[in-house]
């Protein structure tokens, strides 16, 4: 399955110099057929040498733009070289590079335009701290309703996207917390959304600045942009 | 004279003129100059003239007409401010499109070292 299609592994990093070399080295370790490009958003540690070092692409963006626009520049990277897939896999080494076929095959097997490895379906190991729990209930309940199907896991970094779908992000893609905002844009866009399941590892480098206010804050400005969104155009 | 008209038509005139000199000298391009010449050319006029400043204040009801210069100027103020909220939002636009493009293109160059070198780093 994983052999008939070019695929393109994009990791966004920003400092992410000390988890970075494992993510590396889980990808190429269980995901050798696909290319892999580290998107340096700006660090100002030594991640861009350690991805080359890893033998990878790096495209570094002069200065921090935030994950969207670190992911746009991956999604037109993969449009510009003809991938047919293109996956977002963080560079702090939460997520498993062997569940990467379990994106793929649901992206072929079920003819949706993006899969989303969501952490609640199934096998949840995950358990969030109590206010990101609420604020995940709410993206989610908000999210199925929008796009008339159920979404468990509105906010998950790692995602399996088909040409259609790089296509568009190439060319519209949110800035501040893109991944709520960019499902209601590509449901928009007419393109459909699955959800396969899948595990998350704890973050090593304990760095979470993820505060209750922080949390709402963050909420009230995606929910924000998520109803502009609706009225656009 | 009294002394409100006179710091009107001084303080609109001095907006005028230093727009004109801006944009005579390179400094500030047309596209951004025209609310500013707008609103002190509206500025100016009111200021100028007492009788039409008074028949507007009193077509809305304020009572004391140099009032309304304070009212115009705010609403010109808040029209410029979106403005640049507007030209702001557009060049952040662009200059993420360029960063992007450097980033992509330090990449394909970085590439073609690597193709171009005789042998990969496989014989280093």
């Amino acid at each position: 399955m994983l052999l008939m299609n070019k695929i393109l592994i994009i990791v966004p990093a920003y400092n992410e110099e000390e988890s970075l070399h494992g993510a590396i080295q889980d990808l190429l370790g269980h995901v050798p057929q696909a290319d892999i490009l580290v998107v340096d958003d700006g660090s100002c540690d030594r991640t861009a040498d350690v991805a080359r070092q890893a033998g990878v692409s790096v495209a570094s963006i002069p200065f921090n733009l935030g994950i969207g626009g670190a992911m746009q520049t991956g999604f037109q990277y993969a449009r510009t070289k003809g991938y047919d897939i293109a996956i977002q896999f963080d560079g702090d080494g939460q997520h498993l590079a062997a569940e990467i076929e379990i994106l793929v095959d649901a992206l072929q097997k079920g003819g949706a335009d993006i899969v989303i490895g969501s952490r609640f379906l199934n096998r949840g190991e995950y358990r969030p701290p109590f206010f990101r729990k609420i604020g995940i209930w709410i993206f989610s309940r908000v999210l199925s309703a929008i796009i008339g199907m159920p979404v468990t896991d509105t906010t998950s970094g790692f995602r399996a996207a088909n040409r259609r779908v790089i296509d568009f992000f190439s060319r519209v893609y949110p800035e501040d917390y893109p991944e709520v905002e960019s499902l209601v844009l590509l449901h928009r866009a007419g393109m459909s959304i699955a959800e396969a399941p899948v595990r998350m590892r704890d973050r090593t480098g304990g760095r979470s600045s993820i505060t209750p206010i922080r949390s709402a804050y963050y909420m009230i400005k995606v929910l924000l942009a998520v109803f502009i969104d609706l009225l656009k155009k | 004279m009294d002394i409100v008209k006179a710091l009107a038509i001084a303080g609109s005139a001095t907006v005028l003129f230093l727009v004109f000199e801006l944009i005579r000298r390179g400094r500030l391009k047309e596209r951004y100059a025209l609310l500013w010449l707008f609103s002190g050319l509206v500025m100016l006029i009111l200021s100028l003239s007492r009788g039409l400043l008074e028949y507007i204040a009193g077509l809305v009801g304020i009572f004391y007409p140099p009032s309304l210069l304070f009212l115009i100027a705010f609403v010109f103020l808040l029209l410029i401010t979106l403005h640049f909220s507007a030209v702001l939002s557009g060049l952040s636009e662009k200059n993420k499109r360029l960063a992007q493009e450097v980033a992509l293109l330090q990449q394909a160059m970085e590439d073609l070292q690597r193709s171009s070198e005789p042998c990969g780093k496989e014989c280093r």
